[in-house]
Protein backbone atom coordinates (compact mmCIF):
# COMPACT_ATOMS: atom_id res chain seq x y z
CA UNK A 1 0.00 0.00 0.00
CA UNK A 2 1.11 3.50 -0.78
CA UNK A 3 0.44 4.69 2.73
CA UNK A 4 3.55 6.84 2.66
CA UNK A 5 2.03 9.01 0.01
CA UNK A 6 -1.27 9.65 1.77
CA UNK A 7 -1.22 10.92 5.30
CA UNK A 8 -4.97 10.63 5.72
CA UNK A 9 -7.28 8.09 4.16
CA UNK A 10 -11.02 8.21 4.56
CA UNK A 11 -12.76 5.10 3.39
CA UNK A 12 -16.46 4.54 2.83
CA UNK A 13 -17.74 6.49 5.83
CA UNK A 14 -21.39 6.00 6.68
CA UNK A 15 -23.23 7.84 9.41
CA UNK A 16 -26.89 8.05 10.34
CA UNK A 17 -28.65 9.92 13.12
CA UNK A 18 -31.67 7.76 13.81
CA UNK A 19 -33.59 7.49 10.55
CA UNK A 20 -31.62 10.26 8.93
CA UNK A 21 -28.83 8.93 6.71
CA UNK A 22 -26.32 11.77 6.70
CA UNK A 23 -23.18 10.22 5.20
CA UNK A 24 -23.69 7.54 2.56
CA UNK A 25 -20.20 6.32 1.80
CA UNK A 26 -17.52 9.01 1.65
CA UNK A 27 -14.05 8.08 0.42
CA UNK A 28 -11.02 10.22 -0.26
CA UNK A 29 -7.27 10.32 0.37
CA UNK A 30 -5.22 13.29 1.45
CA UNK A 31 -1.60 13.93 0.56
CA UNK A 32 0.70 15.85 2.80
CA UNK A 33 0.43 19.59 2.23
CA UNK A 34 -2.91 19.46 0.49
CA UNK A 35 -5.67 21.92 1.19
CA UNK A 36 -9.01 20.36 0.39
CA UNK A 37 -12.10 22.54 0.44
CA UNK A 38 -15.51 21.00 0.97
CA UNK A 39 -18.48 22.89 -0.30
CA UNK A 40 -22.12 22.00 -0.52
CA UNK A 41 -25.59 22.87 0.66
CA UNK A 42 -26.54 23.01 4.31
CA UNK A 43 -27.35 19.69 5.93
CA UNK A 44 -25.43 17.51 3.49
CA UNK A 45 -23.13 16.20 6.19
CA UNK A 46 -19.98 18.29 5.83
CA UNK A 47 -19.62 18.91 9.56
CA UNK A 48 -20.53 15.33 10.28
CA UNK A 49 -17.80 14.16 7.92
CA UNK A 50 -15.12 16.23 9.69
CA UNK A 51 -16.36 14.97 13.05
CA UNK A 52 -16.23 11.41 11.82
CA UNK A 53 -12.58 11.88 10.93
CA UNK A 54 -11.52 12.64 14.51
CA UNK A 55 -14.30 10.49 15.94
CA UNK A 56 -16.21 13.28 17.67
CA UNK A 57 -18.99 11.48 15.82
CA UNK A 58 -18.58 7.72 15.60
CA UNK A 59 -19.12 6.54 12.03
CA UNK A 60 -21.48 3.60 11.63
CA UNK A 61 -19.28 2.10 8.97
CA UNK A 62 -16.00 2.81 7.19
CA UNK A 63 -12.45 3.56 8.24
CA UNK A 64 -10.12 6.48 8.77
CA UNK A 65 -6.37 5.99 8.59
CA UNK A 66 -3.70 8.44 9.68
CA UNK A 67 -0.22 7.55 8.47
CA UNK A 68 -1.44 4.01 7.95
CA UNK A 69 -2.71 3.67 11.51
CA UNK A 70 -6.41 3.13 12.00
CA UNK A 71 -8.14 6.03 13.73
CA UNK A 72 -11.55 4.37 13.72
CA UNK A 73 -12.01 1.65 16.35
CA UNK A 74 -8.83 2.79 18.08
CA UNK A 75 -10.27 2.78 21.63
CA UNK A 76 -8.39 5.02 24.02
CA UNK A 77 -5.76 5.74 21.41
CA UNK A 78 -8.25 8.14 19.88
CA UNK A 79 -6.95 10.75 22.31
CA UNK A 80 -3.55 10.34 20.72
CA UNK A 81 -4.97 10.68 17.20
CA UNK A 82 -6.92 13.77 18.17
CA UNK A 83 -3.64 15.44 19.07
CA UNK A 84 -2.47 14.67 15.55
CA UNK A 85 -5.72 15.91 13.96
CA UNK A 86 -6.45 19.51 14.91
CA UNK A 87 -9.89 21.02 14.68
CA UNK A 88 -11.15 24.57 14.29
CA UNK A 89 -14.84 25.30 14.83
CA UNK A 90 -17.26 27.80 13.41
CA UNK A 91 -17.92 29.25 16.85
CA UNK A 92 -14.28 29.01 17.99
CA UNK A 93 -15.08 27.19 21.24
CA UNK A 94 -12.23 28.90 23.05
CA UNK A 95 -12.09 28.02 26.73
CA UNK A 96 -13.93 31.00 28.19
CA UNK A 97 -12.18 30.99 31.56
CA UNK A 98 -8.66 31.07 30.14
CA UNK A 99 -6.59 33.80 28.52
CA UNK A 100 -5.58 33.42 24.88
CA UNK A 101 -2.18 32.20 26.01
CA UNK A 102 -3.62 29.62 28.42
CA UNK A 103 -6.05 28.46 25.76
CA UNK A 104 -3.11 27.57 23.58
CA UNK A 105 -0.90 26.03 26.27
CA UNK A 106 -3.43 24.03 28.27
CA UNK A 107 -3.45 20.93 26.07
CA UNK A 108 0.33 21.06 25.78
CA UNK A 109 0.58 20.89 29.56
CA UNK A 110 -2.34 18.64 30.42
CA UNK A 111 -2.34 16.32 27.42
CA UNK A 112 1.22 16.32 26.18
CA UNK A 113 2.69 16.72 29.66
CA UNK A 114 4.97 19.49 28.49
CA UNK A 115 6.89 21.56 31.02
CA UNK A 116 4.84 24.74 31.68
CA UNK A 117 7.70 27.07 30.76
CA UNK A 118 8.29 25.28 27.50
CA UNK A 119 4.55 25.20 26.80
CA UNK A 120 4.36 28.94 27.34
CA UNK A 121 7.12 29.60 24.82
CA UNK A 122 5.46 27.32 22.32
CA UNK A 123 2.06 28.95 22.88
CA UNK A 124 3.55 32.42 22.41
CA UNK A 125 5.21 31.23 19.24
CA UNK A 126 1.91 29.95 17.85
CA UNK A 127 0.12 33.15 18.85
CA UNK A 128 2.80 35.07 16.96
CA UNK A 129 2.14 32.90 13.91
CA UNK A 130 -1.47 34.07 13.84
CA UNK A 131 -0.68 37.66 14.81
CA UNK A 132 -2.18 37.41 18.28
CA UNK A 133 0.87 37.61 20.51
CA UNK A 134 -0.13 41.04 21.79
CA UNK A 135 -3.43 39.62 22.98
CA UNK A 136 -1.92 36.74 24.91
CA UNK A 137 -3.21 37.92 28.30
CA UNK A 138 -6.73 38.70 27.13
CA UNK A 139 -9.78 36.56 27.75
CA UNK A 140 -12.03 35.27 24.93
CA UNK A 141 -14.80 37.71 25.90
CA UNK A 142 -12.37 40.55 25.16
CA UNK A 143 -11.55 39.38 21.63
CA UNK A 144 -13.29 40.05 18.33
CA UNK A 145 -14.56 37.02 16.45
CA UNK A 146 -11.64 37.16 14.05
CA UNK A 147 -9.16 37.37 16.89
CA UNK A 148 -10.84 34.53 18.75
CA UNK A 149 -10.74 32.36 15.65
CA UNK A 150 -7.04 33.08 15.15
CA UNK A 151 -6.39 32.06 18.74
CA UNK A 152 -8.29 28.85 18.16
CA UNK A 153 -6.13 28.20 15.11
CA UNK A 154 -3.06 28.76 17.28
CA UNK A 155 -4.49 26.32 19.80
CA UNK A 156 -4.80 23.68 17.10
CA UNK A 157 -1.34 24.46 15.70
CA UNK A 158 0.30 24.11 19.09
CA UNK A 159 -0.19 20.35 19.06
CA UNK A 160 1.88 20.13 15.84
CA UNK A 161 -0.92 18.28 14.09
CA UNK A 162 -0.49 16.34 10.85
CA UNK A 163 -3.73 17.77 9.56
CA UNK A 164 -6.20 20.43 10.68
CA UNK A 165 -9.95 20.22 10.12
CA UNK A 166 -11.71 23.57 9.69
CA UNK A 167 -15.49 23.56 9.98
CA UNK A 168 -16.73 26.80 8.45
CA UNK A 169 -14.10 28.84 10.27
CA UNK A 170 -15.37 32.17 8.97
CA UNK A 171 -19.12 31.65 8.84
CA UNK A 172 -19.67 33.46 12.12
CA UNK A 173 -17.58 36.46 11.04
CA UNK A 174 -18.31 39.61 9.11
CA UNK A 175 -16.31 40.20 5.89
CA UNK A 176 -13.52 42.23 7.45
CA UNK A 177 -12.82 39.61 10.13
CA UNK A 178 -13.27 36.82 7.61
CA UNK A 179 -10.39 38.25 5.64
CA UNK A 180 -7.94 38.25 8.56
CA UNK A 181 -8.75 34.61 9.33
CA UNK A 182 -8.51 33.50 5.72
CA UNK A 183 -5.13 35.22 5.43
CA UNK A 184 -3.83 33.18 8.34
CA UNK A 185 -5.16 30.01 6.75
CA UNK A 186 -3.64 30.88 3.42
CA UNK A 187 -0.29 31.34 5.13
CA UNK A 188 -0.62 27.94 6.75
CA UNK A 189 -1.37 26.37 3.37
CA UNK A 190 1.72 28.01 1.91
CA UNK A 191 3.81 26.67 4.79
CA UNK A 192 2.69 23.18 3.86
CA UNK A 193 0.09 22.47 6.52
CA UNK A 194 -2.41 19.82 5.47
CA UNK A 195 -5.92 21.17 5.81
CA UNK A 196 -9.49 20.06 5.23
CA UNK A 197 -11.72 23.11 5.08
CA UNK A 198 -15.49 23.23 4.99
CA UNK A 199 -16.26 26.68 3.65
CA UNK A 200 -18.56 28.82 1.59
CA UNK A 201 -15.71 31.17 0.68
CA UNK A 202 -15.33 30.42 -3.00
CA UNK A 203 -12.55 32.96 -3.42
CA UNK A 204 -10.49 31.17 -0.81
CA UNK A 205 -11.32 27.74 -2.22
CA UNK A 206 -10.34 28.71 -5.76
CA UNK A 207 -7.10 30.42 -4.80
CA UNK A 208 -5.82 28.16 -2.02
CA UNK A 209 -7.35 24.70 -2.43
CA UNK A 210 -5.44 21.95 -4.18
CA UNK A 211 -8.75 20.15 -4.54
CA UNK A 212 -12.38 21.08 -4.20
CA UNK A 213 -14.98 18.53 -3.21
CA UNK A 214 -18.62 19.22 -3.76
CA UNK A 215 -20.80 17.34 -1.29
CA UNK A 216 -24.49 16.76 -1.57
CA UNK A 217 -26.87 14.21 -0.03
CA UNK A 218 -24.14 12.60 2.02
CA UNK A 219 -21.63 11.81 -0.71
CA UNK A 220 -18.93 13.59 -2.67
CA UNK A 221 -20.71 14.38 -5.92
CA UNK A 222 -17.92 16.10 -7.79
CA UNK A 223 -14.27 16.80 -7.16
CA UNK A 224 -11.29 18.28 -8.89
CA UNK A 225 -8.80 21.12 -8.91
CA UNK A 226 -10.02 24.72 -8.79
CA UNK A 227 -9.07 25.04 -12.47
CA UNK A 228 -11.15 22.04 -13.39
CA UNK A 229 -14.01 23.45 -11.44
CA UNK A 230 -13.80 26.71 -13.33
CA UNK A 231 -13.59 25.12 -16.77
CA UNK A 232 -15.03 21.60 -16.78
CA UNK A 233 -18.54 20.67 -17.67
CA UNK A 234 -18.43 18.10 -14.92
CA UNK A 235 -18.78 20.54 -12.05
CA UNK A 236 -22.25 21.40 -13.14
CA UNK A 237 -24.05 20.71 -9.85
CA UNK A 238 -21.39 22.54 -7.94
CA UNK A 239 -21.54 25.62 -10.13
CA UNK A 240 -25.26 25.57 -9.90
CA UNK A 241 -24.94 25.60 -6.11
CA UNK A 242 -22.32 28.33 -6.13
CA UNK A 243 -24.54 30.38 -8.38
CA UNK A 244 -27.24 30.16 -5.77
CA UNK A 245 -24.87 31.05 -2.96
CA UNK A 246 -23.20 34.02 -4.61
CA UNK A 247 -26.23 35.19 -6.51
CA UNK A 248 -24.38 35.05 -9.83
CA UNK A 249 -25.72 32.90 -12.64
CA UNK A 250 -23.35 30.35 -14.14
CA UNK A 251 -24.91 29.81 -17.52
CA UNK B 1 -25.87 43.42 87.17
CA UNK B 2 -24.96 45.61 84.27
CA UNK B 3 -25.15 44.07 80.76
CA UNK B 4 -21.53 45.00 80.14
CA UNK B 5 -20.44 43.20 83.30
CA UNK B 6 -22.44 40.14 82.30
CA UNK B 7 -20.88 40.13 78.86
CA UNK B 8 -17.40 40.47 80.28
CA UNK B 9 -18.00 37.70 82.77
CA UNK B 10 -19.49 35.31 80.20
CA UNK B 11 -17.26 36.41 77.35
CA UNK B 12 -15.32 33.12 77.05
CA UNK B 13 -18.65 31.33 76.98
CA UNK B 14 -19.90 33.44 74.08
CA UNK B 15 -16.65 33.12 72.21
CA UNK B 16 -16.68 29.35 72.47
CA UNK B 17 -20.27 29.44 71.19
CA UNK B 18 -19.21 31.54 68.21
CA UNK B 19 -16.40 29.14 67.41
CA UNK B 20 -18.76 26.18 67.65
CA UNK B 21 -21.22 27.88 65.31
CA UNK B 22 -18.50 28.76 62.81
CA UNK B 23 -17.18 25.23 63.11
CA UNK B 24 -20.60 23.82 62.29
CA UNK B 25 -20.99 26.14 59.30
CA UNK B 26 -17.49 25.58 57.94
CA UNK B 27 -17.73 21.78 58.24
CA UNK B 28 -21.19 21.80 56.71
CA UNK B 29 -20.02 23.91 53.76
CA UNK B 30 -17.01 21.68 53.19
CA UNK B 31 -19.10 18.51 53.37
CA UNK B 32 -21.62 20.19 51.10
CA UNK B 33 -19.03 20.82 48.40
CA UNK B 34 -17.29 17.47 48.78
CA UNK B 35 -20.58 15.61 48.45
CA UNK B 36 -22.57 18.07 46.34
CA UNK B 37 -20.07 18.61 43.53
CA UNK B 38 -19.54 14.91 42.70
CA UNK B 39 -23.31 14.46 42.87
CA UNK B 40 -23.76 17.26 40.36
CA UNK B 41 -21.20 15.64 38.05
CA UNK B 42 -22.96 12.31 38.48
CA UNK B 43 -26.28 13.86 37.62
CA UNK B 44 -24.95 15.49 34.47
CA UNK B 45 -22.46 12.92 33.21
CA UNK B 46 -23.48 9.73 35.01
CA UNK B 47 -25.50 6.79 33.75
CA UNK B 48 -29.05 6.16 34.88
CA UNK B 49 -28.37 4.36 38.21
CA UNK B 50 -26.08 7.17 39.33
CA UNK B 51 -28.59 9.82 38.34
CA UNK B 52 -31.35 7.93 40.13
CA UNK B 53 -29.40 7.61 43.38
CA UNK B 54 -28.55 11.31 43.33
CA UNK B 55 -32.17 12.17 42.56
CA UNK B 56 -33.41 10.17 45.54
CA UNK B 57 -30.76 11.71 47.80
CA UNK B 58 -31.73 15.23 46.81
CA UNK B 59 -35.41 14.47 47.17
CA UNK B 60 -34.86 13.01 50.65
CA UNK B 61 -32.69 15.77 52.08
CA UNK B 62 -34.71 18.59 50.62
CA UNK B 63 -38.01 17.02 51.56
CA UNK B 64 -37.57 16.88 55.33
CA UNK B 65 -37.42 19.66 57.92
CA UNK B 66 -33.93 20.17 59.33
CA UNK B 67 -35.07 19.31 62.81
CA UNK B 68 -36.53 16.02 61.64
CA UNK B 69 -33.27 15.19 59.86
CA UNK B 70 -31.30 16.11 62.95
CA UNK B 71 -33.36 13.88 65.27
CA UNK B 72 -33.43 11.11 62.69
CA UNK B 73 -29.65 11.01 62.54
CA UNK B 74 -28.93 11.78 66.18
CA UNK B 75 -31.44 9.45 67.80
CA UNK B 76 -32.05 7.00 64.96
CA UNK B 77 -29.58 6.40 62.17
CA UNK B 78 -26.22 6.86 63.91
CA UNK B 79 -27.19 4.96 67.09
CA UNK B 80 -28.80 2.33 64.85
CA UNK B 81 -25.44 1.88 63.15
CA UNK B 82 -23.91 1.45 66.57
CA UNK B 83 -22.20 4.84 66.36
CA UNK B 84 -22.10 7.00 69.45
CA UNK B 85 -21.09 10.30 67.90
CA UNK B 86 -20.69 13.69 69.56
CA UNK B 87 -23.61 16.05 68.94
CA UNK B 88 -21.33 18.55 67.19
CA UNK B 89 -20.27 15.92 64.70
CA UNK B 90 -23.85 14.86 64.02
CA UNK B 91 -24.97 18.48 63.64
CA UNK B 92 -22.21 19.31 61.16
CA UNK B 93 -22.85 16.13 59.21
CA UNK B 94 -26.59 16.67 58.92
CA UNK B 95 -26.19 20.32 57.94
CA UNK B 96 -23.51 19.26 55.44
CA UNK B 97 -25.45 16.41 53.88
CA UNK B 98 -28.54 18.56 53.62
CA UNK B 99 -26.48 21.42 52.18
CA UNK B 100 -25.02 18.98 49.65
CA UNK B 101 -28.51 18.31 48.32
CA UNK B 102 -29.06 22.01 47.67
CA UNK B 103 -25.51 22.66 46.49
CA UNK B 104 -25.59 19.78 44.03
CA UNK B 105 -28.45 21.52 42.26
CA UNK B 106 -26.56 24.82 42.19
CA UNK B 107 -23.52 23.07 40.69
CA UNK B 108 -25.65 21.06 38.30
CA UNK B 109 -27.28 24.21 36.95
CA UNK B 110 -23.85 25.77 36.52
CA UNK B 111 -22.43 22.74 34.69
CA UNK B 112 -25.45 22.52 32.42
CA UNK B 113 -25.22 26.18 31.54
CA UNK B 114 -21.75 25.65 30.04
CA UNK B 115 -22.01 25.36 26.29
CA UNK B 116 -21.43 21.92 24.86
CA UNK B 117 -18.70 23.33 22.63
CA UNK B 118 -16.35 23.65 25.61
CA UNK B 119 -16.19 19.89 26.09
CA UNK B 120 -16.09 19.27 22.33
CA UNK B 121 -13.08 21.56 22.04
CA UNK B 122 -11.38 19.82 24.96
CA UNK B 123 -11.94 16.41 23.40
CA UNK B 124 -10.76 17.62 20.00
CA UNK B 125 -7.40 18.45 21.59
CA UNK B 126 -7.00 14.92 22.88
CA UNK B 127 -8.26 15.42 26.43
CA UNK B 128 -10.12 12.53 27.99
CA UNK B 129 -13.58 13.23 29.32
CA UNK B 130 -12.17 13.38 32.83
CA UNK B 131 -9.47 15.85 31.77
CA UNK B 132 -12.13 17.93 30.07
CA UNK B 133 -14.21 17.98 33.25
CA UNK B 134 -11.24 18.84 35.44
CA UNK B 135 -9.54 21.44 33.25
CA UNK B 136 -12.47 23.06 31.49
CA UNK B 137 -15.88 22.27 32.95
CA UNK B 138 -15.16 22.49 36.68
CA UNK B 139 -13.19 25.76 36.66
CA UNK B 140 -16.03 27.37 34.72
CA UNK B 141 -18.78 25.75 36.77
CA UNK B 142 -17.25 26.96 40.04
CA UNK B 143 -17.15 30.52 38.77
CA UNK B 144 -20.71 30.36 37.54
CA UNK B 145 -21.96 28.70 40.71
CA UNK B 146 -20.19 30.85 43.28
CA UNK B 147 -22.76 33.69 43.60
CA UNK B 148 -25.58 31.20 44.12
CA UNK B 149 -23.39 29.04 46.28
CA UNK B 150 -22.58 32.03 48.51
CA UNK B 151 -26.22 32.10 49.55
CA UNK B 152 -25.67 28.74 51.15
CA UNK B 153 -23.55 30.44 53.78
CA UNK B 154 -26.34 32.52 55.41
CA UNK B 155 -28.72 29.60 54.97
CA UNK B 156 -26.47 27.19 56.84
CA UNK B 157 -25.46 29.81 59.39
CA UNK B 158 -29.07 30.43 60.38
CA UNK B 159 -29.93 26.72 60.19
CA UNK B 160 -27.03 25.90 62.48
CA UNK B 161 -28.87 27.29 65.51
CA UNK B 162 -31.18 24.29 65.31
CA UNK B 163 -28.32 22.16 66.64
CA UNK B 164 -29.39 23.64 69.98
CA UNK B 165 -32.00 20.89 69.94
CA UNK B 166 -29.42 18.13 70.30
CA UNK B 167 -27.28 20.11 72.71
CA UNK B 168 -24.39 21.26 70.55
CA UNK B 169 -22.68 24.04 72.48
CA UNK B 170 -23.11 26.58 69.70
CA UNK B 171 -24.01 30.24 69.99
CA UNK B 172 -27.72 29.88 70.76
CA UNK B 173 -27.10 27.12 73.30
CA UNK B 174 -24.49 29.25 75.04
CA UNK B 175 -26.78 32.25 74.97
CA UNK B 176 -29.66 30.45 76.61
CA UNK B 177 -27.28 29.06 79.22
CA UNK B 178 -26.22 32.60 80.06
CA UNK B 179 -29.86 33.67 80.22
CA UNK B 180 -30.76 30.91 82.63
CA UNK B 181 -27.80 31.74 84.83
CA UNK B 182 -28.30 35.51 84.92
CA UNK B 183 -32.06 35.87 84.46
CA UNK B 184 -31.33 38.65 81.94
CA UNK B 185 -33.30 37.72 78.85
CA UNK B 186 -33.95 40.28 76.19
CA UNK B 187 -30.56 42.05 76.12
CA UNK B 188 -28.70 38.76 75.97
CA UNK B 189 -30.78 37.41 73.11
CA UNK B 190 -30.28 40.73 71.32
CA UNK B 191 -26.54 40.31 71.70
CA UNK B 192 -26.89 36.80 70.28
CA UNK B 193 -28.91 38.14 67.33
CA UNK B 194 -26.33 40.87 66.77
CA UNK B 195 -23.55 38.33 66.66
CA UNK B 196 -25.43 36.23 64.08
CA UNK B 197 -25.96 39.29 61.91
CA UNK B 198 -22.30 40.19 62.21
CA UNK B 199 -21.18 36.66 61.28
CA UNK B 200 -23.57 36.72 58.36
CA UNK B 201 -22.24 39.99 57.07
CA UNK B 202 -18.58 39.14 57.57
CA UNK B 203 -18.92 35.76 55.86
CA UNK B 204 -20.64 37.22 52.84
CA UNK B 205 -17.92 39.86 52.55
CA UNK B 206 -15.27 37.15 52.50
CA UNK B 207 -17.14 35.19 49.82
CA UNK B 208 -17.59 38.36 47.81
CA UNK B 209 -13.84 38.95 47.91
CA UNK B 210 -13.26 35.39 46.67
CA UNK B 211 -15.70 35.96 43.83
CA UNK B 212 -13.77 39.05 42.81
CA UNK B 213 -10.47 37.20 43.03
CA UNK B 214 -11.44 34.48 40.60
CA UNK B 215 -13.53 36.67 38.35
CA UNK B 216 -12.83 36.38 34.65
CA UNK B 217 -14.10 38.76 31.94
CA UNK B 218 -17.19 37.35 30.33
CA UNK B 219 -18.25 35.43 33.41
CA UNK B 220 -20.96 37.14 35.41
CA UNK B 221 -19.87 36.10 38.90
CA UNK B 222 -21.97 38.84 40.39
CA UNK B 223 -18.94 40.59 41.84
CA UNK B 224 -19.61 43.71 39.80
N1 LIG C 1 -25.79 14.95 16.73
C1 LIG C 1 -26.77 14.94 15.83
N2 LIG C 1 -27.96 14.35 16.10
C2 LIG C 1 -28.96 14.32 15.19
N3 LIG C 1 -28.87 14.85 13.97
C3 LIG C 1 -27.73 15.45 13.62
C4 LIG C 1 -26.62 15.52 14.53
N4 LIG C 1 -25.61 16.19 13.93
C5 LIG C 1 -26.06 16.51 12.70
N5 LIG C 1 -27.33 16.06 12.51
C6 LIG C 1 -28.13 16.22 11.30
O1 LIG C 1 -27.38 15.70 10.22
C7 LIG C 1 -27.54 16.47 9.04
C8 LIG C 1 -26.20 16.89 8.51
O2 LIG C 1 -25.65 17.81 9.44
P1 LIG C 1 -24.24 18.49 9.20
O3 LIG C 1 -24.08 19.45 10.32
O4 LIG C 1 -23.19 17.48 9.03
O5 LIG C 1 -24.47 19.26 7.84
P2 LIG C 1 -23.56 20.36 7.16
O6 LIG C 1 -23.32 19.91 5.76
O7 LIG C 1 -22.39 20.65 7.98
O8 LIG C 1 -24.54 21.61 7.11
P3 LIG C 1 -24.22 23.15 7.43
O9 LIG C 1 -23.75 23.76 6.14
O10 LIG C 1 -25.58 23.69 7.82
O11 LIG C 1 -23.25 23.22 8.52
C9 LIG C 1 -28.44 17.63 9.44
O12 LIG C 1 -29.75 17.33 8.99
C10 LIG C 1 -28.38 17.66 10.92
O13 LIG C 1 -29.60 18.12 11.46
MG1 LIG D 1 -21.79 22.26 9.22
Amino acid sequence: MADEEYILRVENIHKSFGELEVLRGVTFDVKKGETICFIGPSGTGKSTLLRCINQLNKPDDGHVWLHGEEVTNSGNRINYFRQRIGMVFQNFFLFDHLTALKNVEIALIKVRGMDPKEAREKALYELRQVGMEKWAEHYPAELSGGQAQRVSIARALAMDPDVILFDEPTSALDPELTREVLEVMKLLAEQGMTMLVVTHEMGFACSVATRIMFMEHGIIQEQGSPDQMMSDQTFERCKNFIGKVTGYGTD
Amino acid sequence: MDLIDILIEWFPYLISGIFATLGLVASALVIGVLVGLPMALGQVYGKFPVRAVVGIYVWFFRGLPVLVLLFLFYFGIFPGLGLDLPAFFVGATVLGLRGAAYQSQIFRGAIQSISEGQMIAARSLGMTRLQGIRNVILPQAVRIALPGWSNEYPNILTDSAICYAIGVAELLTRTSQIVSQTYVTMPIYLVCAGIFILLNYAGLRVLHEIEKKIEVPGFGTGAA
